[in-house]
């Protein structure tokens, strides 16, 4: 105790009160600067810690990056070194309509990724955790529950290609629907025309998605005490005002999560339209990632590939730390 | 430990079902129910042509119930991809990617959360970048050090690789869970003279352990069920994983379209079965390790 007190209290305290303070400590002190939250081990003695984690991504992560960056000013095929180019891949960058059609849709894809499965997965996951699981039981409502959750069990090539098959203009599910319910002329070749791929594209995306707010919003809703819901019962309280007081408030830290992580993997997309629709046709289902990619792999563009992810990267960085400033002070107003 | 018993007798009360169902109440079932099928019509379309004939598929379309029982099409897939070889591939790749992106997410958490190191806000996001980077800016630069070290066209690269990437969403899920740690059981285990590293092994471990069990199942199913990376390094059909194997047919004209219903089905039910398996995990609730 008294070893701590000397690294946590400033030289210019009196020895005499670190003496009373050694005994019990104030919520002051507790919250002293470079101290760790277990008392009497101060925070530099955690370095150790983070040694295999900061070398396996600097390895993976960080060196791969920079090198992406590096690339990014240069005219490089892949196969002979690559040759310095100043600017011109950024510059080629910025007058590219291609390029901003790409990030025009990836406001489409964090729709469909992000603001709709979060809606959607706040309606399902309180109304089986507040309605259904009180009412029919615990078992319909994991039952349900993992029916939601299982697109997300599907690897992204299986679920594109059951898609594509099932939306395929020849014989595929959704028209031999349409035709046996009499809507025959509705028939479409639903993601190979330019007026439907896009809406297509994200109809499936939020099928893909919607499991995951789901399950990581109810099992947040096990930390609320059931006494809360039980309350607000007894005062008649309706679903919509047990929702809008209890549940919303209670899983704000998964909405978080879940949103940060979803616009992530939304802004980053790349199998499912890779698969099926390969950006097009034309350019109307085009995202950066593939768009990105399609530079690097097919056009062997390296250096004007690694012009887009960047520019994707700093995008996603900038919104990541956006995220998290907002979480955080959501954080400290909720602690007060 | 103490919250996962009263979590536990929690969940027995809420077993207890009310039977005084409203009108209202059968609404949102039936509503959740209807969207339930939605949710489900591709897998049932799959399940209807996995045991198909082809020649059924094609008089008959795909929404007919099959004419007979046929497992030409599964017969088909698993002796062209070697589906044992390919599970086997999926299956100790993301389980090892699992358990070591765990293992790291705790020590950085550790350091992050409980440690309190100095500018961990900015150690957290400069991890998330594992997350953060588009993937594809990652394969040239990987593609020519995992060459260099002979560890191209080899698993260990998708465990090295994926081991990184999935830690970064651990750690930034479980230093927010720690660092609400319960700070009574810390104290406690100071007064005993416990060492940072026993606190972390004998108390910080055991009691976070639903919110690890979660993370497990996440890592295991995102791993089994990533493409890109593995579709770029695993060129040898003997390296691959499940994924790949399947999405190698939609490039082969020659499959049939029940052949391939028929490897979808047979994709998932790995996963499915490891899913049922931790279902009970995932209730158990990702942050359910903080006390509060």
């Amino acid at each position: 105790m008294t070893s701590q007190s000397t690294i946590t209290e400033s030289a210019g305290h009196a020895s005499s009160r670190k003496a009373a303070k050694g005994t019990k400590l104030s919520k002051a002190a507790r919250r002293e600067k470079g101290m760790s939250r277990i008392p009497g081990n101060p925070s530099r003695k955690f370095w150790v810690y983070l040694i295999p984690g900061v070398i396996m991504l600097a390895w993976i992560i960080l060196v791969p990056t920079v090198w992406n960056f590096y690339l990014s000013f240069t005219h490089y095929r892949g196969i002979k070194p690559p040759t310095w180019a100043g600017g011109y891949n950024w510059n080629k960058l910025v007058h590219d309509a291609t390029f901003w059609i790409s990030f025009r849709n990836s406001i489409w894809m964090i729709i469909a990724m992000v603001v709709i499965p979060i809606v959607l997965g706040l309606l399902v996951s309180s109304l089986l955790f507040d309605v259904v699981q009180k009412k029919f039981g615990a078992k319909t409502a994991s039952t349900l529950r993992a029916v939601y959750y299982l697109p997300q069990l599907l690897p992204i090539a299986v679920a594109a290609l059951a898609m594509g098959w099932i939306l395929r203009p020849d014989k595929g599910a959704l028209n031999s629907l349409l035709q046996a319910i009499g809507l025959g002329n509705l028939q479409h070749n639903w993601l190979g025309s330019p007026d439907t791929a896009l809406i297509f594209l994200m109809i499936i995306m939020i099928w893909i998605q919607l499991g995951y707010p789901v399950v990581i919003f109810m099992s947040g809703l096990q930390r609320v005490d059931p006494e809360l819901y039980e309350a607000a019962d007894l005062d008649g309280a309706n679903w919509f005002q047990r929702f809008r007081a209890i549940t919303l408030p209670s899983i704000k830290p998964e909405i978080f999560v879940v949103a940060l992580t979803c616009t992530i993997a939304a802004l980053k997309v790349f199998a499912p339209v890779y698969m099926l629709t390969k950006g097009g046709p034309g350019t109307s289902t085009m995202v950066p990632s593939y768009y990105s990619y399609s530079q690097f792999f097919q056009t062997q563009q390296v250096g004007y590939g690694a012009a887009i992810s960047t520019a994707l990267t700093v995008v996603i960085v900038i919104v990541s730390i956006v995220f998290t400033n907002v979480q955080q002070k959501a954080e400290r107003e909720d602690e007060e | 430990m103490t919250t996962a018993t009263a979590h536990s007798q929690d969940y027995k009360k809420l077993a207890k079902v009310k039977k005084n169902r409203s009108a209202g109440d059968w609404t949102a079932l039936v509503i959740l129910i209807v969207g339930g099928l939605v949710m489900l019509f591709p897998l049932i379309v799959i399940l209807l042509n996995a045991f198909k004939t082809s020649g059924d598929y094609n008089t008959a379309g795909p929404l007919s119930w099959p004419k007979e029982f046929s497992l030409t099409g599964v017969v088909k897939f698993w002796n062209a991809s070697n589906f044992p070889e390919k599970v086997w591939n999926s299956v100790w790749t993301s389980g090892l990617v699992a358990i070591l992106a765990v293992l790291l997410s705790i020590l950085n958490s550790f350091a992050l959360g409980i440690g309190r190191v100095k500018g961990r806000r900015w150690i957290v996001l400069l991890i998330m970048l594992a997350n953060m980077m588009p993937q594809e800016a990652l394969l040239y630069p990987l593609y020519i050090m995992f060459k260099a070290i002979g560890l191209y066209n080899s698993q260990w690269t998708i465990v090295i690789i994926f081991t990184v990437i999935q830690s970064a969403f651990g750690t930034y899920l479980l230093s927010s869970v720690y660092g609400t740690f319960p700070r009574a059981i810390l104290e406690a285990a100071t007064l005993d003279g416990a060492s940072r590293w026993k606190i972390l092994k004998d108390i910080v471990f055991p009691i976070s352990r639903p919110t690890l069990s979660v993370m497990l199942v996440f890592f295991f199913i995102w791993t089994w069920n990533e493409y890109m990376i593995p579709m770029a390094f695993l060129v040898d059909n003997s390296t691959q994983t499940v994924p790949i194997a399947v999405s190698a047919l939609s490039g082969d004209k020659l499959m049939d379209v029940t052949t391939t219903a028929a490897a979808s089905l047979l994709s998932i039910i790995p996963t499915l079965i490891f899913f049922l398996l931790f279902q009970r995990t995932l209730s158990r609730g990702i942050t359910s390790g903080a006390v509060k």
